[in-house]
């Protein structure tokens, strides 16, 4: 033993997360990669909670009757389910803690463009906490959407106590868009020009212009409610000459474009992992990285689809219809250059790569049923079904926490400069699809044949298509949980990361160690070639052409 | 575009060597370290100041749709209720902020400049005027309060016919008025700031940014003013 101690310890290079210690080193800290951490560790926790509402939702819809709780409990569940995935995981996922970490690495810069203002964003997360403090002193039974006239005069819950977290969360929200906008822009490193960007910075881009135009129409939004539930002015409520149909179209103005910050991001990883484990660049850069733009463009002229049934004119409704047609080109051009980029590919099966995988098939499921949704006649069938239900968790939970996943698999010798296990990884990979299939397809059948969504009970022949439901829940619980634990134990146990052990291209694997220095770069990147050179024949094309 | 602008001092990254003076004359105490040139970070800033005012708008936008969709539903209500308004004051107030705009700007130009001492009188000026607005805008909140034209239990209105229409205007008066007075107050405290920092000394004409961009901030709560002052007092003053 004593030849241990007298024996120096295999000294670590200086890198973000040794060189200092310390609580407040971590609270106040303006480096966007320790920025990152705070926030993958909150909305993991902000999973772990949201994900028990969504458990606890399961279990009661094991009975027709309810197998726990009282309907208005249950209100309670799926409202706050709905306001901590979307607000307090989804939408800070991929941009706060990836985005945060990877945009100055990828662009060869020392730091976002405003650390301090990150930080505050990075502080701004702790809304949840009031969100959760809301939770428990009672909750909140509004469904997320806040429908007014029921949030500002009816529902005797904490209605204000959770707008204030969501509308703290929005800063946050809006202060990294504009972070990432700016340091997109300006803090580039030499040669790296806007199409030698890799795709994850092009689709960060098009996220940040939705939460910097879309979220502060939300904020007002939640600030009239207030106001409204407040002083009862009315001016939502129909009874005092208000009008409830605007409080619908100012929330879906921001939360339809919403959804696709919440995909947007979850693209961009998908675009970095399929290009890498195929080992060729991504097929039709070109498209890829304007097809983000144009969905972000799109993403506000759609609003209306979430009002097809609530009183807004028919040519409304049918332009609307339309215009969401029109997002899925930009989204079908993603998956098909995808799956191009795989085409003689020489394709290996790692991980991210099986999550990458998943994002697609689960994806494409999710956007096709949006287009029967975007089709006012079948809308009115099945609004406020399950199959809506089913529509967006394909999107949401198979695209973004999918691509999440990968994403955190594939740069987790990047973050923490060690390797995780991955026989456990590609297990549980497998896991989570198996159980988010189960869990959700059955849905879109109970849909289908006319279960509404948001009630406690339902009619007893949907018992068996929900006791399944219930029962993948609990598997995609369980491969959830797996990341979870054999994450933290890579963390501290796991085998030391070489800089670049997926031999893929990007300034953060070919220029900065693992983990890398506080300001990413031992020397300062210049930049020569495109993205994703491979070596193969396409990009040598291209650059070719210039 | 930072491509046009070489990373001539890439050797000079370690912040462990603080206390370089070559460093130091190289790298000013205002450039902050993840930035390679002043330029570079001036630039960032301002764009960032954009952006953000970006969001304003959209921001302020969300109101304004809100008044628009209801000046469509109600417009005889709405015109009626500006006779409640108090247009001498309203005006003053409008008068007072292109003022402060001007002051502000008289500012900024003395900062480019480097003329100190000329930077905190404007600041003062602008700062006086802002003070003057909120002033005003005080009295005029009194008197709705006097007039029992706030929204709520106590609102009362003489015209019985528009009793509800005339609450949402009323509404919406307060709530776009008193977030405009909100970033006015905001602005107040930004200049204080900034009179602060002149007085130290902390500005030259090599960098005055903050002084920019809170110009910046305070000419844009001034348009949002321009837009609220015709469409809530002189609606009804058309005909």
């Amino acid at each position: 033993m004593n030849i241990t101690f007298e024996q120096p310890k295999i000294k670590e290079s200086p890198n973000y997360l040794n060189i200092q210690y310390g609580w407040q080193s971590w609270l106040f800290t303006t480096d966007h990669k320790r920025i990152a951490l705070l926030y993958l560790f909150s909305i993991t926790a902000f999973f772990m909670i949201g994900g028990a509402f969504a458990v606890g939702m399961r279990l009661n819809l094991t009975s027709p009757h309810g197998l726990l709780f009282s309907p208005e409990t249950y209100n309670k569940l799926f409202t706050m389910h709905g306001i901590i995935m979307i607000f307090f995981f989804l939408i800070p996922s991929i941009p706060a803690v990836l985005g945060n970490f990877l945009i100055p690495l990828m662009i060869g810069a020392r730091d976002l463009a405003f650390p301090r203002i990150n930080l505050l964003a990075g502080i701004c997360i702790i809304g949840g906490v009031v969100a959760v403090a809301a939770v428990a002193s009672g909750g909140v039974d509004t469904g997320w959407t806040f429908y007014a006239p029921f949030s500002t005069t009816y529902s005797n819950t904490h209605v204000i106590m959770t707008a204030v977290a969501v509308f703290v969360a929005g800063f946050s929200s809006i202060l990294t868009g504009l972070n990432f906008i700016v340091t997109i822009h300006k803090m580039r490193a030499p040669g790296m020009t806007w199409f030698r960007l890799p795709l994850f910075v092009w689709s960060h881009y098009a996220t940040s212009i939705i939460q910097v135009l879309g979220t502060p129409v939300v904020a007002i939004t939640i600030v009239l409610l207030g106001l409204e539930r407040l002083f009862h002015a009315g001016i939502f409520d129909p009874k005092l000459g208000g009008d409830p149909i605007l409080f619908q179209h100012l929330f879906w103005f921001y939360s339809h474009p919403a959804v696709y910050i919440m995909i947007l991001p979850g693209m961009g990883v998908i675009s970095e992992l399929i290009t890498c484990f195929s080992h060729k660049a991504v097929f039709g850069y070109g498209f890829v990285a304007f097809s983000s733009v144009a969905i972000a463009i799109l993403s506000f002229l759609v609003w209306g689809h979430h009002l097809f049934v609530s009183g807004q004119s028919m040519y409304a409704g049918m332009l609307f219809s339309l215009l969401s047609f029109m997002v899925a080109v930009p989204s079908a051009i993603k998956v098909f250059n995808w799956t191009a980029t795989m085409y003689r590919g020489s394709i290996s099966y790692d991980t991210p790569m099986l999550y990458a995988f998943g994002f697609i098939g689960l994806f494409t499921i999710g956007g096709l049923t949006g287009l029967f949704l975007a089709t006012v006649a079948i809308d009115v069938l099945v609004t406020d079904t399950y199959f809506v239900l089913a529509h967006f968790h394909y999107t949401m939970v198979g695209g973004m926490v999918m691509a999440y996943l990968g994403g955190i698999h594939f740069w987790f010798p990047k973050i923490t400069g060690r390797m995780y296990p991955e026989g456990w990884a590609r297990f549980a990979a497998l896991v989570v699809f198996v159980g988010f299939n189960l869990t959700f397809f059955p849905q879109f059948i109970l849909g289908y044949l006319g279960m509404p969504r948001r009630y406690a009970t339902y009619a007893p022949e949907f018992q068996s298509l929900n006791v399944l439901s219930s029962a993948g829940a609990s598997i995609l619980g369980v491969g959830y949980l797996i990341p979870m634990i054999y994450l933290a134990w890579a963390w501290n146990r796991g085998p030391r990361a070489p800089q670049n052990p997926w031999n893929a291209k990007g300034l953060e694997w070919e220029k900065s160690p693992s983990p890398p220095p506080t300001f990413n770069f031992d020397e300062m990147p210049v930049v020569t070639e495109n993205a994703y050179n491979y070596g193969d024949e396409s990009v040598h094309a291209a650059e070719a052409r210039g | 575009m930072s491509l046009s602008t070489p990373r001539k001092r890439a050797d000079k990254e370690d912040p462990l060597a603080e206390s370089d003076v070559t460093l130091e004359a190289l790298h000013p105490p205002e450039l902050r370290h993840h930035f390679d040139t002043p330029e570079q970070q001036l630039e960032s800033s301002l764009l960032g100041m954009w952006i953000f005012l970006l969001t304003e708008v959209m921001f302020f936008g969300g109101m304004f749709g809100g008044y628009t969709v209801y000046r469509n539903l109600y417009p005889d209500a709405f015109a009626s209720t500006s006779q409640f308004m108090n247009v001498t004051l309203g005006g003053i107030n409008t008068a007072v902020l292109i003022c402060s705009s001007l002051t502000m700007a008289m500012a900024v130009h003395s900062a480019q400049l480097g003329k100190n001492k000329a930077l905190i009188l404007f600041l003062v000026l602008t700062l006086i005027l802002g003070c003057v607005f909120l002033d005003i805008k005080f009295v005029e909140y009194h008197e709705k309060w006097v007039d029992h034209h706030i929204p709520g239990p106590n609102f009362q209105y003489a015209d019985a016919r528009y009793f509800h229409q005339a609450q949402i205007l009323f509404f919406l008066y307060f709530a776009m008025t008193g977030l405009h007075a909100l970033h006015m107050i905001v602005g107040a405290g930004l200049i204080t700031t900034l009179i602060v920092m002149a007085a130290r000394r902390r500005f030259s004409a090599q960098w005055y940014t903050p002084v920019e961009m809170i110009g910046l901030y305070w000419h844009f709560v001034d348009i949002i003013w321009i837009f609220l002052f015709p469409l809530l007092y002189l609606i009804g003053h058309t005909k």
